[in-house]
């Protein structure tokens, strides 16, 4: 064996052995260092006849780059080692709770008045609003009820305080005031939707003082008691996402419809719980009619041109019959508890094409 | 409104049961609110006879009866003072429910003795409050008989809810015309008895207020009986849940049940002649029957004598002048008073009685001189006496009303086609009369006074052939998708509302009405109610706080350690309802937590947070805005703010609430909140969806740090605002991202770091052009006292 040859396995040797990066370092430095042993052996070629450096050239370069090579290999052997050690190291248990992510909501109210426009809006009804601090006349007097008429007394009504010798306004006892808003500012056809808060003075375990309204008026030229029933058939339909939705129209009365129709809707039992659907019962959930031609006249249009229908029905209610509530004071509590298991999340937003239902 | 079948089939021929009657009624619009059939609940009960009555051997106050109910003796233990040998009465065997106790009997030993049954009273029987002995009936009473059968009980109990347009159907008779006019039977003529009188009536009789009180018919009849009514009478009025009092009362009453017409009579020997009816004078006061007494007013029509007020006219008679047990003599009043003085006089003095509901929706005016020969036969047949000459003052306002209606409306607005034929024969069933043909002229019956045109003859022929039946009619379909809808506040409004909730901040509602104490903190509101229902919803919120904070306090007081509550609504100001977002944190903003240890209380940055995200969400230019002082007193006043776009217009306030607030207010710890004006808010001008022309810059931005120390007192966001207007072509972006005072930091001085983004254009910056920056950059903050730091 040469010099040569027995130098190599010793370095080759040294760099398998080689138990850290300092060591190889070190092992690298007296190979391929300036003053290292191969290094050495590379500048006798200098003193070397050119027949020597033909033979010895190649065997010394040789060795260099198998040492370099070895040594490269060596080093990514023990850098993934100490990868590895310092991942284990590095291990956490995971299962130890990430922060908390507050959960926020909308509420039942307000989804159901999102699924209430995303229906009408693809019906072509658009959304109107009015004041709740209303004037009588609008509130009233317009929809065909003066002054002495029973119904103004029924509706429970809350007065605010006025000045001397001015008319007390009230909050609205009803979103109808819209329809007269609405007819008044623009010409029929017209097609809107309006709900809000409205205001009676009652409460009990059944009534809020403040509840939600939703009231739709359809106002053309040849618009009939059908077209009011194919609408809320339609809009009930949809709203419950159910087929078998079954209405049951009844006479009855309201100053500011003629004929005036109460609605009820079929309902069966699933579970326990009234559904709506079928019918096995039937239960109250609109008032509508065929607007009053003296409202229309108040409206200062030609009642013998323009009719159409008017319904109202509580936002509230429909919350309740499609989502399972059963007591509306909740509604008005911000309990979060309620918040969160009744509301709805961020992105549940009511779309023909996703759906109207959460 | 209730009555019984038997009543109903007294006005209309028919063979319906119960059931077909209610189904109907409440097809044509009489809505039946419940049926109910006393007979059903009675029907374990039979008649018995008390063979033999023997003291208890245990007990004094109980008696061993021999009770025979058709099927031979059985003993029963009974504690009636009445019961006795020979008695007849009413019996439940074990197994039977005794609806006035809630008892089901059963065989038991009493005091040591068995008892099969019971000997039952009226008040256990539900049939009256008589609960001071058993039931005792005629000896003749067939012993082992269904009791309710033979109390003739099996009638079935309609309760009705009548709409208010419909004063005629307040009596059974209009009922029975509706149900007739539907098919269901035929109307009986109505029987009015032949009275002559016998004498003048002995009082004058007036009526001075002709607008109030338009007439007053009355008569006068001598010598009659009051006493206890017939037992058919006292069923129905029982059966109905009106307490018969004696027959004179129980007559008047049985005329407006049957037919809708109240009637009023007094106590001739209390009344001095003449008696009128007018005006209240201011002051006057009246006891009436209720035993309540009354201020009257000039606005009120009263029946009066010469001495006092006799009654509030339509409403309610007084007290004084009723007839009692010992009354001969009475004055009978047939009354036509205006409904809307009613309805005034009623709301005004809020009283409500069968009177004044049936009066303020308006009586029949042609049904004065009939209904007083009815009430007078009644009473002659049943009390005597010998009656006086009617007298008549002043005529009732009978209106002529003809409506011409074309048959075609009723397709036309009420969507159902009906024969011209079978309209006008529903029609002539209801009472109107018909000529002609298209259009009919129709004749409105006198008790219709809710019909007054087409579209009311339209409900009457739709109502009576079924509204139900009206079949579905699509409305148009605007061709193409379905536009958009929703308003640009709209819009807004459900941008919020999706962005407050996804930042983790719940939804909630609360009441539009606060305490006034509680809006006194908040300035005071512009709007209190005249009648609240409590004095915690008296005044309209001038701010959504009150409501939310107080909602925070149940949900702290409920345990919750971290609330975020937000809510969207109106803020009612003198001028305007306003759109409002307000939000509410309280309570732990995290948790105590393994990693960070303590819970952190929210603080005045993280309103700022949320009305900064919620300001952009609903499209304000945030990036614009100012934040400036002088937030509501209801802010810690050095830890809150507005956010404002140039000085005037806030579109945001926000910040820790007043500690003396959150304290007053039940709130423990810091407690932060805001509100954003969602109104004040510009709506972005429509440019059309395009947006404009955009390229990302090929060269890469440079950053340099500059460390400023400025005076204490000197907002971050000015010298932030100094050094980004520096040099505006280069510099795209400064970031405050450091805060230090202490050590190295002179006293009185602060130390901030900002970070500038450079953005070079056509070619990157050479170091002569970003010392030209960064000197700018360097004047610019000298001008608020910064100087670099070394």
């Amino acid at each position: 064996m040469s010099d040569l040859e027995a130098i190599g396995q010793g370095l080759m040797a040294d760099i398998k052995s080689a138990d850290s990066l300092d060591a190889l370092d070190a092992i690298r430095v007296g190979a391929l260092g300036k003053q290292g042993r191969v290094t050495a052996l590379l500048k006798t070629l200098g003193g070397m006849s050119a027949d020597e450096r033909q033979v010895q050239g190649p065997r010394i370069n040789g060795l260099r780059e198998a040492v370099a090579a070895a040594i490269a290999t060596r080093k990514a052997a023990l850098e993934e080692r100490a990868l590895a050690a310092r991942l284990a190291s590095e291990a956490i248990d995971l299962t130890l709770p990430a922060p908390d992510a507050p959960q926020g909501s909308v509420h039942p109210v307000s989804q159901v008045m999102d699924e209430l426009a995303e229906i009408f809006a693809d019906l072509g009804f658009a959304v109107a609003t009015g004041p709740e601090i209303e004037d009588q006349w609008h509130n009233f007097t317009a929809l065909n009820m003066p002054e002495s008429h029973p119904a103004r007394a029924m509706h429970d009504t809350f007065y605010l305080r006025a000045n001397e010798g001015e008319e007390a306004r009230v909050l609205r006892t009803h979103t109808s005031p819209v329809q007269i808003r609405t007819m008044t500012s623009q010409q029929p056809p017209i097609r809107i939707i309006a709900p809000g808060r409205v205001y009676r003075s009652d409460s009990d375990a059944t009534h809020t003082p403040m509840f939600h309204q939703i009231e739709g008026l359809v106002i053309d030229k040849a618009i009939h008691l059908g077209h009011l029933r194919w609408t809320l058939e339609t809009f009930l339909k949809a709203f419950f996402e159910r087929d078998d939705i079954q209405l049951r129209l009844r006479p009855s009365y309201f100053p500011f419809t003629e004929p005036s129709v109460e609605v009820d809707v079929g309902y069966s039992i699933e579970k326990g719980r009234r559904v709506i659907g079928g019918a096995e019962g039937w239960m109250e959930v609109l008032g509508s009619g065929m607007v009053h031609r003296r409202v229309i006249e108040a409206c200062g249009l030609d009642p013998d041109v323009w009719q159409g229908f008017a319904f109202g029905t509580g936002v509230d209610r429909l919350a309740m019959l499609k989502y399972g509530m059963d007591d509306l004071r909740a509604f008005f509590d911000g309990d979060l508890r309620w918040l969160r298991h009744y509301g709805f999340r961020s992105l549940d937003v009511p779309t023909l094409s996703g759906g109207v239902g959460a | 409104m209730k009555f019984t079948l038997s009543w109903l089939k007294d006005h209309l021929d028919t063979s319906a049961d119960a059931a077909t009657v209610a189904e109907m009624l409440t097809r044509i619009g009489l809505e039946v609110e419940g049926v109910e059939n006393p007979a059903e609940a009675l029907a374990p009960f039979r008649i018995a006879r008390v063979l033999t009555a023997e003291p208890h051997p245990q007990a004094d106050k109980l008696q061993l009866l021999s009770v025979d109910a058709g099927d031979g003796p059985v003993q029963v233990v009974c504690g009636a003072l009445n019961a006795r040998a020979g008695l007849v009465g009413v019996f439940g065997a074990p197994g039977a429910y005794v609806p006035g106790s809630g008892i089901t009997l059963k065989v038991a030993a009493i005091r040591g003795v068995e008892s099969r049954g019971m000997m039952c009273s009226m008040r256990e029987l539900e049939l009256g409050e008589a609960h001071d002995g058993i039931i005792e009936l005629p000896a003749d009473a067939p012993v082992g008989a269904a009791y309710a059968d033979w109390a003739g009980l099996d009638d079935p109990v309609f309760d009705v809810a009548i709409t208010p347009n419909r004063q005629d159907c307040m009596g059974v008779r209009g009922i029975a015309r509706d149900l007739a006019a539907a098919g269901l039977g035929t109307l009986k003529p109505l029987a009015v008895p032949d009275v002559t009188g016998a004498f003048p009536c002995p009082i004058e009789i007036r009526t001075d207020d002709a607008e109030g009180c338009p007439a007053f018919y009355g008569r006068v009849i001598r010598g009659t009986r009051n006493r206890p009514s017939p037992d058919w009478l006292q069923r129905r009025l029982t059966a109905i849940g009106q307490r018969p009092i004696s027959a004179l009362v129980d007559i008047s009453n049985y005329l407006m049940f049957a037919l809708g017409r109240p009637s009023h009579v007094y106590d001739l020997a209390k009344l001095a002649s003449p008696i009128v009816a007018r005006r209240a004078a201011p002051g006057e006061t009246v006891t009436v029957l209720n035993g309540k007494t009354y201020a009257l007013t000039p606005e009120m029509t009263v029946i009066a004598d010469t001495r006092e007020v006799h009654g509030i006219g339509g409403i309610m008679g007084g007290e004084h002048s009723g007839t009692a047990d010992d009354t001969t003599d009475v004055l009978l009043e047939i009354a036509f008073f205006d409904p809307e003085r009613i309805a005034r006089t009623g709301q005004a003095v809020a009283l409500a009685s069968d009177a004044r509901s049936r009066f303020e929706r308006g009586v029949d005016p042609t049904f004065l001189d009939d209904a007083l020969a009815i009430l007078t036969g009644m009473i002659l047949e049943i009390c005597g006496g010998e009656p006086s000459e009617a007298v008549r003052a002043g005529a009732a306002p009978v209106a002529d009303k003809t409506v011409d209606y074309d048959p075609g409306l009723c397709a036309r607005l009420g969507g159902a086609t009906v024969p011209a034929a079978e309209q006008r024969a529903i029609l002539e069933r209801l009472g109107f009369g018909v000529s002609g043909e298209a259009p009919m002229r129709v004749t409105v019956p006198s008790w219709r006074r809710d019909v007054d045109g087409p579209a009311d003859l339209v409900e009457e022929v739709v109502r009576i052939t079924g509204i139900d039946s009206v079949p579905s009619a699509p409305l148009d379909r605007m061709p193409g998708v379905a536009a958009p809808t929703a308003t640009p506040e709209q819009l807004v409004e459900r941008r919020v509302r999706r962005a407050a909730a996804a930042r983790g901040l719940n939804e909630a509602l609360t009441w539009s009405f606060i305490a006034e104490a509680e809006a006194a903190v908040f300035g005071g509101g512009a709007w209190a109610l005249a009648n609240p229902i409590s004095e915690d919803m008296k005044v309209m919120r001038p701010t959504l706080l009150p409501g939310l904070l107080a909602a925070a306090r149940r949900n702290a007081d409920r345990g919750a350690a971290t609330i975020r509550l937000f809510e969207i609504g109106r803020r009612y100001l003198a001028d305007a309802e306003r759109l409002t977002l307000a939000f509410v944190l309280a309570g732990d903003k995290t948790a105590r937590a393994w990693r960070t240890g303590k819970a952190q209380p929210f603080d005045a940055f993280d309103g700022k947070v949320e009305a900064l995200a919620l300001l952009a969400a609903a499209g304000a230019p945030v990036d614009n805005l100012q934040v400036l002082g002088e937030a509501a007193a209801a802010y810690h006043p050095g830890r809150s703010a507005t956010l404002r776009l140039g000085p005037k217009t806030v579109l945001a306030e926000f910040g820790l609430l007043h500690p003396a607030l959150a304290r007053t207010l039940g709130l423990d710890g810091d407690v932060v909140a805001g509100e954003i004006f969602l109104d004040s808010i510009p709506a972005r001008r429509a440019a059309g969806r395009m947006r404009s022309a955009y390229a990302p810059p090929a060269l890469q931005a440079v950053s340099r740090d500059f460390a400023f120390l400025v005076p204490e007192g000197l907002a971050a966001d000015a010298l932030v605002r100094a050094v980004r207007g520096a040099d505006k072509a280069a510099i795209v972006d400064a970031r405050l991202f450091d805060l230090f005072t202490g050590q190295g930091v002179p006293a009185g001085q602060k130390s901030l770091a900002i970070e500038v983004t450079l953005q070079p254009a056509d070619k990157s910056f050479t170091e002569e052009d970003l010392s030209a920056v960064s000197a700018k950059i360097v004047a610019a903050a000298a001008k608020l006292g910064a100087t670099l730091r070394g």
